[in-house]
């Protein structure tokens, strides 16, 4: 438990020593595109009392100052599979974000869809030495859920307490001061592969940044697209990326669940290309102008000129009716419906009081998904779009930008993980201790 | 046969590794101002430390500066073409003009009226000069002049001093102002004031009055014709020799045949008679005498 607790501890570190000198950058490595946002933090001082207006929910806390976004190259279903190029997409999106923002960058936070995210739901409890719950007692709550075996070379990516109990009482958020004799907490941790996130690190540190933490995409697009009563009722968002679809359960204003299916936009496009015999680049074109997924009588009539490059007149006058387009890319999508509905009912979203499913995503954006989609999830889905925030230029606002918007909130206003608590007395190494008491010696 | 796909053999939009840490660099604060400001001002600072290192630049430009200073400097306005000398009589204005030489027309730039100032207030004969350069180039010299007090004579000299006792000309012969009284002897320069009190104090027999000479640097005697001397104390001399006034008007004292009237004592007057007097006073007495014995 320990060196994640330093890792990630680290990583806070750095990130607080971001937010004092005000400037951050977002990076979202997808698999179609690199996004960075740089972020300036005004800090409340802004506002003079006189204003009577304060940092309201943290919006004003901070704004966006430099986006950019680049086509991503070298990632496959959200994983880093060819270093170099992935260096090369992250320096040329966080230099046009440097240059539009007009700062120097020297921190980033990341997220990233793939790298297979396994969802543990971990449990613990104590007796309390006194009556009122202390800082100190949270802590070894805390220490005491028993950590699955969650595999070697994997990572832990969020541990964040959901829920406590104090005797019978459930549902607490926070039970500090709370009068009780026996503190149980639950605790959702995420693991993913060790080693996407060493060839995140290594890429960052190519780019001579330092890394200052770590999301999972889809809870970042959960914090962004999902609204606040959604987020505390229950929902889950599917965030439909280009090479992977990233599903999180939002339950009390905490992710309960995340998981992805490695299937998404790019599929669609690959489907495309094979299907019509056109390359990459023309198949997601068509796929943008003029894909669907509900077909009508009106797209029987509509031709699409595919085109080609051969030099062969017919070949590059091809053409196909938008229904034919339709017929291709909606068995794709019900696959990826189907796989999240699958993936759903594995983590048993079907008990949770609230059924709703926010769609969003950069594949969310096909026309007719909000026809297709309930057949498949049920009954309440909706097409999310992310939060506004401050300084976010239009083009940037779209449901491609759920996940990168969502960590720009997130660095904003961070949940509490597992490691920002103290660590309790007892699990501190006993040299530490002697270090501690030696240094007292040493200087009194 | 294959055509050239130009889409996709593009050049990489990426920046290379070293683009990007320059511009990371342009972007770090106060890197781009340091290169935009300290790089020329460090540039032209180096060249003109190599300009001026070398001895025929550095001179080339001193002549420049003094070129230059020279034409605002010999413009007609600022030149002074006369001097004239006030209240300084004919002997003094011409030891002024010997110790001040000054060819005109000189600039008012190359004046240094202080330095001059000095030069003229080294003169014995001024107690203080003003200088001051007129519109019209006229430099004027206002001199207050020192006026002579008192001869003095020492061995081998014979000056005029001022009231305090500062040197205000050489004289060549003691008739030449004969109007002054005379003070003599060594150290009697230092005590002027004394000597002129001492002059006012005597006032009776102001016209039998030959000088006044210091004694051994420290007390005053007055020397009288007929070979008269008084001689005073070192304390109070004034009030001693006033005393000797009252003697004298009371019993025409310095009438009769007395060599010295000494007052160095002050509680006891000594009067020291010539050997005829005594003589004729041992006579008398012996007559005296004699009448009573006869």
């Amino acid at each position: 438990m320990t060196d994640f607790y330093d890792s990630q501890r680290a990583m806070r570190a750095m990130r607080k020593a971001a937010l004092q000198r005000g400037v951050i950058a977002i990076l979202d490595i997808g698999t179609s595109k690199i996004a960075c946002l740089v972020l300036r933090f005004d800090g409340p001082e802004q506002y003079r009392e006189s204003d009577g207006v304060g940092s309201l929910a943290g919006q004003s806390a901070f704004r966006v100052i430099g986006a950019a976004t680049t086509r991503s190259r070298g990632v496959r279903f959200g994983e880093v599979s060819a270093m170099n190029e992935t260096e090369r997409a992250i320096r040329t999106a966080v230099q046009a974000a440097q240059k539009m923002a007009g700062v120097r960058v020297d921190h980033v936070i990341a997220c990233l869809s793939g790298a297979n995210p396994r969802s543990y739901g971990l449990a613990g409890f104590i007796e309390l030495h006194e009556s009122s719950v202390t800082e100190q007692d949270v802590a070894r709550v805390l220490a005491s859920c028993d950590v699955p075996d969650y595999g070697e070379g994997r990572h832990v990516l969020h541990a964040q307490p959901v829920n406590f109990a104090l005797d019978h009482r459930s549902g607490l958020g926070d039970p500090r001061g709370q009068i009780g004799n026996r503190l149980a907490c639950d605790m959702h941790m995420m693991t993913i592969d060790g080693d996407a996130v060493q060839n995140l690190l290594y890429c960052i540190k190519r780019c001579d940044m330092e890394l200052a933490g770590i999301a999972n995409s889809a809870y970042t697009s959960g914090i962004s697209s999902l609204v606040e009563d959604e987020q505390e009722l229950g929902a889950a968002c599917v965030d439909m990326g280009g090479g992977s679809t990233g599903i999180s359960i939002f339950m009390k204003k905490h992710m309960i669940y995340a998981d992805s299916v490695r299937l998404g936009g790019e599929h669609v496009t690959s489907d495309i290309s094979k299907g019509l015999q056109v390359s990459l680049a023309t198949a997601e074109r068509i796929k943008t102008v003029f894909g669907g997924v509900v077909a009508t009588g009106m797209d029987d009539r509509e031709r699409i000129e595919i085109g080609g490059d051969t030099g062969d007149w017919e070949h590059d006058r091809r053409t196909v009716s938008r229904a034919e387009l339709i017929g291709i890319m909606r068995p794709r999508v019900e696959e990826i419906l189907e796989e999240v509905r699958e993936r759903l009912d594995a983590a048993g979203f079907e008990h949770l009081p609230s059924q709703q499913i926010v769609l969003t995503g950069g594949a969310s954006q096909i026309p007719g998904l909000d026809g297709l989609a309930p057949k498949i999830l049920g009954n309440q889905v909706r097409i999310g779009r992310p939060l506004r925030v401050q300084g976010l230029p239009q083009a940037a606002t779209g449901a491609a930008f759920a996940s990168c918007v969502g960590l720009a909130l997130f660095a904003a206003h961070p949940q509490d993980e597992w490691w920002d608590f103290e660590m309790p007395m007892e699990r501190y190494p006993a040299r530490s201790l002697r270090r501690a008491v030696k240094w007292f010696k040493d200087n009194w | 046969m294959q055509q050239v796909d130009y889409r996709n053999s593009r050049r990489d939009p990426a920046p290379s590794r070293w683009a990007y840490r320059m511009h990371r660099l342009w972007l770090t604060p106060y890197v781009p101002r340091l290169l935009r400001l300290g790089v020329p001002v460090a540039i032209s600072a180096l060249s003109l430390i190599y300009v001026f290192s070398q001895p025929e630049n550095r001179t080339a430009f001193t002549d420049m500066i003094a070129e230059i200073r020279r034409t605002v400097a010999e413009r007609p306005e600022f030149m002074v073409t006369s001097m004239t000398i006030e209240n300084a009589s004919e002997e003094l204005t011409a030891d002024i003009k010997e110790i001040l030489p000054m060819d005109f027309p000189i600039s008012s730039f190359d004046i240094d009226l202080v330095a001059m100032q000095k030069v003229v207030e080294q003169l014995d004969a001024v107690a203080r000069a003003d200088l001051r350069v007129r519109p019209g180039g006229v430099l004027e010299l206002a001199v207050t002049e020192r006026l002579p007090a008192v001869v003095w004579r020492a061995p081998g000299l014979l000056e005029l001093l001022d009231g305090q006792g500062r040197r205000v000309a050489a004289l060549e012969e003691r008739g030449r102002r004969g109007d002054l009284p005379l003070i003599a002897g060594i150290g009697a320069d230092t005590e002027v004031p004394e000597a002129l009190k001492l002059y006012a104090a005597a006032g009776p027999i102001v016209d039998r009055l030959r000088g006044i000479v210091r004694m051994g640097e420290r007390r005053w005697d007055i020397v009288l014709d007929r070979d008269q001397r008084i001689m005073l104390p070192e304390d109070n001399p004034v009030i001693a020799l006033e005393r000797v006034m009252a003697l004298h008007e009371a019993q025409d004292l310095l009438e009769r045949d007395l060599a010295a009237v000494d007052m160095r004592n002050p509680d006891r007057a000594t009067l020291r008679m010539r050997p005829d007097a005594v003589a004729n006073l041992h006579m008398i007495k012996g007559i005296e005498l004699g009448d009573i014995l006869q």
